[in-house]
């Protein structure tokens, strides 16, 4: 699936719920099904400052590809952690670090959430883009 | 005598919906919602009777002055101060706490002085008090709450010595919601020569205040925790500690005499509101306070006892659910209710309950050290207001369930 499949697939699973509180339930689904974050990892350097929740995200380079795992104390944010991992996952660094991760707004979590949950989210994206700008 | 459906409709939020439910606002402790009569005065004040209040002698400048100074004579009546020389007005609650810890502090406060300030306190009556320590090399020292979130009272005769200078702690704490007992601290610290601060934020909203009888030294609170508009606030002092406190800021209105050299100071309580005070502001807590004393009396105090009653038994029947603040008898309870459930982050709860129209607050409610105290990286708190009434309390109550049993 290309970059622009994966946004697309997650803009089109998210739309299949017109209430908000199935868009949630979705994002405890979804993370409930994140793999297994190695307790010894969560370390300070692996904290993705700026959340109201701690969240870790760990990355490893393979053949050239970025692939990223992450774990939360709260399961909507790792919902959240994890949708950004199921599209940027897989990608070259140039790939991720040329993206301009507008599909996040297309599927209208920002104005749901509040600001400071919102400053939250953008410190998950531009981690995800630090780590690839400093693999590319 | 006026029913809560009466009240509910002077309060237009209380109508407004959200993801097209009804909302069910449980963030009162944070701020209050506003009634229809605090917000036609602001704008009465505001659009048709502007003018700046003391020093003109045109019409409109004596009836702002007389606005103004009516709202002094109102919340003097309103917490039995002696005087209405003895309340200041300032920019809310943390502004009055700030004032104190500055002015008092500067007065009365030096190397080797103590400051007891309970472990319960918000940021506001904590923070101040850490940075006159630092300033003056004074110390800091804490009044411990137990588990059940009651303060150590007991332990209050051997932590004062006659180096406190002052006692800072609020009549309700806006984590725990449990009525401290405040006349008892004033009277142990008053044998021990310490005067005391009571952070009047949450008990202006749920208590009867009579500061005479309590004999506190000061009280503070905030305009918009009891139906005033934002930016106002409240410090009653005795006059004996504010004619003796320097001025916190110069400005306007502040001083008697101005020579290029030095200035004399005017008497308290102007003498700490330099500058433009809120004009429009202020006067809204005449029906502000009034809407207050509407709230706690009669059919709506019986209705607002019962919903509390009843959300108290049952977060305490919620398997998993850990209670802060737990009352020996109910009464001692307001209805702030702040609690972590076992296995699900708060913040969870929170959005969860949001999609559900329901408002309540998650995280550490700007009191860390108490956070600590109980070992939490946060907690959920639904603070209830007078207005909300027992089908928005079954509500709340059925959505946490439900929203649990989604996390879980």
């Amino acid at each position: 699936m290309s970059l622009q499949e994966a946004k697309q697939a997650v803009i089109d699973d998210f739309s299949l719920y017109d209430e908000w509180l199935d868009k949630y339930e979705y994002l405890i689904e979804l993370g409930r099904g994140l793999e297994p974050f190695d307790e010894s990892h969560k370390t300070e350097d692996r904290l993705i400052k700026g959340c109201q929740s701690r969240v870790w995200l760990d990355w490893r380079l393979e053949d050239g590809k970025l692939w990223f795992t992450a774990d939360s104390d709260a399961i909507i944010t790792k919902g959240i952690i994890s949708l950004l991992i199921s599209v940027y996952s897989g990608r070259t660094p140039a790939e991720i670090a040329g993206d301009d991760f507008a599909f996040v707004g297309e599927i209208g979590l920002q104005e749901n959430l509040s600001p400071t949950r919102v400053g939250g989210l953008r410190s998950m994206m531009d981690t995800i883009r630090k780590i690839a700008k400093q693999n590319a | 005598m006026s029913t809560v459906s009466d009240i509910r409709a002077q309060f237009p939020q209380l109508s407004e919906k959200v993801y097209g439910k009804p909302l069910v606002y449980l963030d009162n402790a944070a701020t209050s919602l506003r009634p229809q009569s605090v917000v036609r005065l602001w704008e009465d004040l505001s659009l048709r009777h502007n003018a700046n209040v003391f020093r003109a002698v045109h019409k409109f400048s004596s009836e702002a002055t007389r606005f103004y100074e009516d709202a002094r004579r109102a919340v003097a009546a309103h917490i039995g101060a002696a005087s209405q020389r003895e309340i200041v007005f300032t920019s809310g609650d943390t502004a009055s706490l700030n004032l104190v810890a500055r002015c008092f502090g500067a007065a009365f406060v030096g190397p080797g002085d103590e400051i007891l300030v309970a472990q319960s306190e918000h940021h506001s009556n904590l923070v101040p008090w850490q940075m006159l320590c630092r300033e003056k090399g004074a110390h800091l020292k804490c009044l411990p709450v137990d588990e059940k979130g009651r303060l150590c009272v007991e332990m209050l005769p051997q932590m004062l010595s006659p180096r406190t200078k002052l006692l800072c702690v609020a009549d309700i704490s806006n984590v725990l919601g449990l009525r401290n007992p405040v006349a008892e601290i004033v009277r142990i610290a008053h044998e021990k020569g310490c005067p005391v601060l009571l952070d009047g934020a949450q008990g202006i909203v749920h208590e009867k205040v009579d500061v005479q009888a309590l004999d506190c030294d000061f009280y503070t609170f905030s305009g918009h925790k009891v139906y005033a508009s934002p930016g106002t606030g409240v410090l009653y002092g005795k006059r004996k500690w504010l004619e003796a406190m320097p001025p916190l800021m110069g400005g306007g209105e502040m001083i008697e005499n101005v020579a290029w050299e030095s200035s004399t100071y005017a008497a308290p309580p102007h003498k700490f509101e330099a500058g433009t005070p809120n004009i429009s502001g202020v006067p809204t807590l005449v029906p502000a306070l009034e809407m207050a004393r509407t709230l706690n009396s009669g059919e709506i105090a019986a209705q607002a006892g019962a919903v509390r009653d009843f959300v108290l038994d049952a977060l305490l029947a919620f398997p998993g659910l850990r209670l802060f603040g737990l009352p020996e008898r109910k009464s001692d309870k307001v209805p702030i209710f702040s609690f972590t459930v076992e296995g699900v982050h708060h913040e969870d709860l929170a959005l969860l309950l949001d999609k559900m129209g329901i408002a309540v607050r998650s995280g550490q409610m700007c009191a860390e050290p108490l956070m600590t105290r109980f070992g939490v990286t946060g907690m959920l708190r639904a603070s209830f207001a007078p207005y909300n009434t027992m089908a928005e309390a079954e509500y709340f109550v059925t959505s946490l369930k439900k929203a649990i049993d989604m996390l879980k």
